[in-house]
């Protein structure tokens, strides 16, 4: 989120779209009642109507995979109508940057697109320069190669009649749509959206989110109070866990995983430090090498010298241009060549998509290991449904782990709150935390190398290791002071903009990530959290202060917020270029002249009025601004709609490129697709419900829960139950060509048929919280066996939430 | 950490004046389910309080655990009245935390281990557990290691294992994973983030 939830309350107009937030987030939907008590408009877009719908001001029901249309249809609407907040704009985004001659868009497809590789080279997504390297600018935005005149014409095909066609949304609903949101568009009135999954899965996830940022810039509602783009996320430490990176892609901190062309320290960082030219920017991954190599000296300290380029040798390095996610890493178990798995805290033969792939895939292990505090569908594969146990060679272990509140240690919520949370109970019978059974196996394995030697022993032999307190036990502390980071050396740090000298101590933490030091004198586990805490050792995190000086929720004595306890992100845009706030009724932030006062400011600098000394807001942004245009993207720098991998249509009514030019196709034997198919004509979406999680891996476990949830079902509408005789309740079974998942028949009419290019379009919906293991007795599985193993372009989030099936009566 | 009991919990007494009419025939289980509530606020009273936060979606919302000072054990787990988010108030799964804890006879309290070709779990201690995977990960890593790549660039990776895990664990427990992994020399490293 770059708000937080207690911040929801403040918005006017909320628009939920790609989340069930009443049933999943019934917490946060508390806050959203609350704007709404408050005169607030909610809005919910969603192919089903859910309680969500039932809550809101109205509900628009639209087609699966269609999102990027109707959000295009928005952006076309606001520029049309000049509902734009020009001001905002003009100061705060890239719309006034030139692009790059070569740039075009044809058809579908963007300038560099090769189809063999189904990769773009990017060379023309570029910004014209002046002689100083600079971005040129047309402040007049009238340029027809300025970033808003290409935006304008970009989603001038997006009308109103084409995006009802595509998503099967009524034009009238439409046009309310866009009507209530684009009224935000002025200083005195924010506008916020919630997603969730519904976004992400898809093989445009990104974009979709992407779509949305470019309305919220174009509307000024980013780095405000009620405003902003906010993640409803599913887990409860999932915004800690990718802060830490078990992600193939990045290191603790976002920082890049490396690749193997860039064989040395100093390529690296050439890389990936980011230069502007521009005085007004504060490019602040300008300060990257310090918290790459802070990060370095966190693993193996002082084994990690300048002279071996502090041990950089010694991490893996990716190929180039090759991914590792975990549809990857399936499609390799299926091959053969992963031969041992760590499985903690997850149940992925029930999460990964294609779950015959996947489980068919683990018989190919040597050995598995699994860590949680219920036994799940991943732990016992080799006796699952038509797996024969004495044919599998596969040794398994499984772990017994302590639950959350068996332990101590900090979660990060999705408003990057990172709290602390005590150990209330020991763990049952011979259960630890997982932190403890991985710094154990780790020692293990540390102790054979050092005994026996091996291939880049000294990654592991050098491994700073000593987390474990003198009972024996995982030292939590330990391991936060780590991540926190600490001065090595006795070090001076000079404030050249104060004039001032202060000196730390060798052992001292270091009071934020702008202390951290690129010689070697700090180490740092990971630069974001850095800060959570104080230089004393007093822990941030544990904070449990209610004050609210602002009246806006910000509740800055509570936990600790990265970065550097700050509430809402980029929040200096709530400010004109003077500093004064554009809604002085929702104060976030003001300068005061020769200071911010408010929430934490994205840096102390002036305003950007200020021509010597003021920067710009969007301060992680190499050009310091909000970008409209957005090379980063794999598959182009607008967004554009694409179908889903599968889905009714042949063709996709604006372009000839069906479905995204740049998501990865996997081919294995067991990756069959079945686009436009008689066979499968039905569109079906998967969710979760309220009473269970994830898999159910943990609340399938609970007879309280499973009482209220007990099997698999799917959603069917009216009138295509009536087609096809089907009653509610009747046991019946849906299918897709990858796989069957026999379940109860929900006929609702929650469900209705869409008007696609003149078509009817049925569509189905399932949960995704069962699996065979338990209960015992429902003949559920995974909804999974049915789903594609295809995902978004950028990220390979699996596109869970729009795909073909047939349903029929058994 | 100790905090103070929210005031609200002062309610006491009127747990005996059930247990006279049931002489007289009548169907006391509701009287006596309410008794039972009052008396579990009386030992929630003397509890020891720890705070904690929800396991599930990503809102954030404290609990309060209530510990048994005598056996050190959980009875009661509910919302935090002090918790700014969720101000006291939880959704179903929130509200049945309590069936997490030991008292849930589905809870894993063993080392599980199942041979090759086996059929069954077997019960085996931290020992055995702890040596044999990290035979098994260093035989794996060493015999799958990759030095350089096919272009010949120093690569130094393992393609043969992989990681995948939580964000269902402390951000403590998350960094020493992602550290390992990378030890390890490990590239396919997920988990649910991702799905």
């Amino acid at each position: 989120m770059t708000n937080h939830y207690c911040d929801l309350k403040n918005a006017d107009v909320i628009l939920i779209m790609g989340s069930n937030a009443a049933e999943h987030h019934p917490i946060a939907f508390k806050w959203i009642l609350r704007a709404k008590e408050k005169g607030a408009t909610i809005i919910h877009v969603d192919p089903r109507y859910t309680r969500t719908s039932a809550r809101c001001d109205f509900h628009v029901p639209l087609r699966s995979g269609t999102d990027i249309a109707f959000l295009g249809g928005m952006i076309h609407y606001i520029l049309e109508n000049k509902k734009f907040f020009k001001d905002y704009v003009l100061n705060y985004t890239n719309a006034s940057f030139i692009v790059d001659n070569g740039f075009n868009f044809k058809d579908g497809l963007f300038s560099g697109y090769d189809p063999k590789k189904r990769k773009y080279d990017k060379a023309t997504w570029v910004f014209d320069k002046d002689g100083k390297g600079i971005p040129q600018r047309d402040m007049s935005l009238t340029h027809p190669r300025s970033v808003f005149q290409l935006l304008k014409k970009h989603y001038s095909r997006y009308t109103l009649d084409k995006v009802s066609s595509i998503t099967g949304v009524s034009k009238e609903n439409l046009l309310k749509v866009y009507e209530i949101y684009a009224s935000t568009g002025v200083p005195d009135k924010a506008g916020t959206e919630c997603y969730a999954l519904g976004w992400t899965h898809h093989t445009t996830g990104s974009q979709n989110i992407r779509t949305m940022s470019i309305i919220q810039l174009l509307l000024g509602n980013m780095g405000i109070a009620g405003g902003g783009i906010n993640a409803l996320r599913g887990e409860p430490n999932v915004q800690g866990s990718t802060d830490h990176c078990i992600l193939y892609g990045n290191l603790p901190g976002y920082l890049k995983m490396l690749s193997a062309s860039l064989d040395t320290l100093d390529k690296y960082l050439h890389k990936y430090t980011p230069e502007s030219k521009d005085p007004q920017s504060a490019n602040y991954y300008s300060n990257y090498p310090k918290f790459f190599v802070s990060f370095l000296k966190s693993l193996w300290e002082d084994k990690a010298t300048k002279e071996n380029a502090f041990g950089y040798s010694w991490l893996p390095k990716m190929d180039d241009g090759k991914h590792y996610s975990t549809m990857h890493m399936f499609d390799a178990m299926y091959a053969g060549k992963v031969k041992g798995y760590f499985c903690v805290g997850a149940d992925t033969a029930v999460s990964t998509p294609n779950s015959n792939k996947v489980r068919k895939a683990m018989e190919n292990l040597d050995w598995l290991v699994g860590e949680n505090i219920f036994n799940n569908e991943t732990y016992e594969f080799w006796r699952g449904p038509g797996v024969d146990p004495t044919k599998i060679k596969t040794e398994c272990f499984l772990l017994p782990a302590a639950a959350t509140m068996e332990k101590e240690g900090s979660q990060s919520n999705s408003g990057r709150w990172v709290q602390w949370k005590y150990k209330a109970a020991e763990a049952p019978g011979d259960a630890l935390p997982v932190g403890e059974i991985e710094i154990k196996i780790m020692a293990a394995v540390k102790k054979l190398y050092e005994k026996e030697g091996g291939p880049n022993a000294e990654a592991i032999v050098n491994l700073k290791w000593d987390y474990l307190d003198s009972k024996g036990h995982f030292d939590v502390i330990k391991v936060a002071k780590r991540i926190n980071g600490v001065f090595l050396e006795d070090t001076v740090i000079e404030d050249k903009a104060k004039g001032t000298k202060t000196e730390f101590k060798k052992g001292q933490l270091v009071p934020g990530f702008g202390n951290l030091q690129a010689d070697g004198k700090t180490a740092c586990g990971n630069w974001c959290i850095s800060g959570s805490y104080t230089a004393d050792g007093i822990n941030k995190m544990a904070s449990r202060g209610k004050e609210d000086p602002t009246g806006l929720g910000l509740f800055p004595n509570w936990s600790f917020a990265w970065p550097v306890n700050r509430r809402i992100l980029y929040n200096r845009a709530s400010c004109d270029v003077n500093g004064k706030p554009y809604n002085p009724k929702r104060k976030l932030l003001e300068w005061t002249g020769d200071k911010w006062v408010g929430d934490v400011p994205d840096g102390p600098w002036p305003p950007q009025a200020d021509r010597a000394k003021g920067k710009y807001p969007f301060i992680m942004q190499r050009d310091g601004l909000g970008a409209l245009f957005g090379p980063g993207m794999a598959e182009g720098p607008f967004p554009e709609h694409y179908e889903p991998l599968e889905g009714p249509l042949e063709k996709n009514l604006l372009s000839s490129q069906r479905m995204n030019p740049a998501a990865e196709i996997f081919k294995s034997d067991m990756d069959k697709v079945a686009n436009a198919s008689e066979k499968f004509p039905y569109v079906c979406t998967t969710y979760s419900c309220t009473e269970h999680w994830c898999t159910g891996a943990l609340t399938r476990w609970q007879a309280w829960l499973l009482e209220m949830q007990p099997e698999l079902y799917v959603e069917i509408g009216e009138k295509l139950a009536r087609e096809k005789g089907i009653k509610n309740g009747e046991r019946i079974k849906v299918s897709s060509i990858r796989g069957e998942a026999p379940c109860i028949a929900m006929v609702t009419k929650r469900f209705k048929p869409f008007t696609v290019d003149g078509k009817e379009v049925h569509q189905v919906g399932m949960p995704f919280n069962y699996g065979w293991l338990f209960p015992k007795d429902s003949g559920s599985d995974s909804t999974n066996m049915l789903t594609p193993t295809v995902g978004d372009a950028n990220t390979f989030c699996p596109e869970y939430k729009a795909f073909m099936v047939n349903v029929e009566k058994l | 950490m100790q905090i103070t009991r929210r005031g609200f919990l002062t309610m006491t007494g009127a747990i005996g004046g059930g247990v006279a009419l049931s002489s007289l025939g009548l169907n006391l289980n509701p009287t006596r389910a309410y008794a039972d509530e009052l008396s579990k606020m009386d030992r929630i009273k003397i509890a020891r309080q720890v705070t904690t936060i929800c396991c599930y979606c990503s809102v954030g919302c404290g609990l309060v655990c209530s510990v048994d000072k005598a056996t050190g054990k959980i009875f009661n787990i509910e919302g935090d009245a002090d918790h700014p988010i969720n101000e006291g108030s939880l959704c179903a799964k929130g509200a049945g935390f309590f069936d997490l804890t030991e008292a849930n006879k589905h809870r894993l309290t063993k080392v599980l281990y199942r041979k090759p070709y086996g059929t069954e779990w077997e019960e085996k201690d931290w020992d055995f557990a702890l040596s044999r995977i990290a035979r098994l990960v260093k035989d794996t890593r060493d015999k799958n290691f990759i030095k350089r790549n096919d272009k010949g660039e120093l690569v130094n990776r393992c393609e043969a294992i992989g990681h995948y895990g939580s964000s269902n664990v402390d951000n403590e427990e998350c960094w020493i994973m992602s550290v390992k992994s990378r030890a390890l020399g490990l590239v396919y490293i997920d988990h649910q983030a991702r799905v």
